[in-house]
């Protein structure tokens, strides 16, 4: 059933084992400069977990492309809260906590990682990819994993005090009975149905985002180039007073990585 | 993994419920001590973003006694480790948290918590 909703839309979120051709490009990424950051190991997910939650692809690797492009400003921020929105498999955040671990340059400072997801296997994914990722000198991300919707559960005591937010959100145009039933059933369709602009949740969260943003906090968002970036950035602006910018764009790809923060920093 | 720094972070968020809705009362828990990595600075660094008062009594509670009911001026190592055990270490796995004004139950499972709002609950 999942699949053919999948087809049933214009584009989608590409899942790996039904899109032989991503393959290729996953093996690019995989073997990308080893002066990278390592992709996460996600070996310890099986296809029966993928059955419930989104696997990694092709934009959860521009999204760890983004953030490893801004791994030096984002070592420089001293972060202590980071906030992933929809955690998924959990991929991102231990990506980021690669980055923002303690180092010494970093005074051995590092981040809480919060996470939230509506899909009680996801959260479960995201705690065990937190738990099979080691990284010296710290040895694991130790990730916190809630099952809650959006920062709702966190709204009232994170005001203006996280440093790092990141969302993946379901950003596929879809019928908006589809984003309705996919929020719902709390499982992989809440993944990519995103209503008639693919902008259904996206927009309830981009309500939030300013309250919750420290003074040097930034907002990591995936958008579709059909979910309108420059409509996004002008709402931030005239509504919220935050500043952005599409922070990786490649000419060839569908997706952009829009990097959100306050106006005076 | 519901540790107190996570719990220090959570409050209820149902419909109407503005006031008194934090901390959330741990019910039935099942704990698990972790160790986990002391770091002094990220201690230190963090505790402005505490509530101090609610983690205290929430410690207490799950029959941890060893930090003082007002946040010291002098942070001392002995001090540190203390905080350090009670944020960090202690996992609750199993059990509920409740909220004290409304009473919503959010129940803890295999260390996750679950906020979820059913449709007529949410703000």
């Amino acid at each position: 059933m999942i699949r053919s909703q999948q087809a049933s839309c214009p584009v989608f979120k590409p899942r790996i084992r039904d899109q032989p051709w991503l393959n290729e490009r996953l093996h690019q990424i995989l073997s990308r400069n080893p002066a990278m950051i390592p992709t996460p190991d996600l070996s310890h997910l099986t296809t029966k977990d993928y059955d419930h939650v989104y696997e990694p692809a092709e934009d959860t690797f521009l999204f760890l492309d983004a953030l490893e492009e801004d791994a030096e400003s984002l070592k420089n921020m001293h972060a202590s809260i980071c906030l992933e929105v929809g955690s998924g498999s959990g991929c991102v955040t231990s990506f980021i906590g690669k980055i923002l671990g303690p180092s010494k340059r970093n005074n051995w400072l590092f981040a809480v990682y919060l996470c939230t997801d509506i899909n009680p296997h996801a959260c479960n994914c995201t705690r065990l990819t937190g738990l099979q990722n080691t990284y010296l000198p710290i040895k694991k991300v130790d990730i916190n994993p809630v099952n809650g919707s959006l920062a709702t559960p966190f709204q009232s005591r994170l005001v203006h005090s996280v440093d790092v937010i990141l969302f993946n959100p379901p950003y596929v145009p879809t019928p908006e009975e589809e984003a309705l039933i996919a929020q719902t059933s709390k499982d992989i369709g809440g993944a990519w149905a995103g209503g008639w602009d693919g902008m259904r949740v996206t927009n309830i969260f981009l309500q939030a985002v300013e309250g919750l943003l420290s003074e040097k906090g930034r907002f990591y968002l995936v958008a579709l180039k059909e979910n309108n970036v420059p409509q996004i950035l002008k709402t931030m602006k005239d509504v919220h007073n935050l500043t952005g910018k599409a922070s990786l764009h490649r000419p060839f790809d569908t997706f952009v990585v829009v990097n959100i923060h306050e106006i005076n920093r | 993994m519901v540790r107190l720094i996570t719990h220090n972070l959570l409050a209820c968020h149902a419909k109407d419920c503005n006031t008194n809705n934090f901390p959330l009362q741990f019910k039935d828990v099942q704990l698990e001590i972790r160790e986990a990595d002391f770091n002094p600075e990220f201690l230190k660094g963090f505790m402005p973003k505490i509530e101090w008062k609610a983690l205290v009594e929430t410690a207490i509670q799950l029959g941890d006694t060893s930090l003082p009911l007002e946040q010291p001026e002098m942070l001392d190592e002995e001090f540190l480790k203390n905080l350090h055990h009670v944020l960090l270490e202690i996992h609750v796995e199993e059990g509920s948290m409740t909220c004290p004004n409304c009473k919503h139950v959010y129940p803890i499972s295999n260390g996750i918590p679950n906020m979820l709002l059913a449709e007529h609950e949410i703000g």
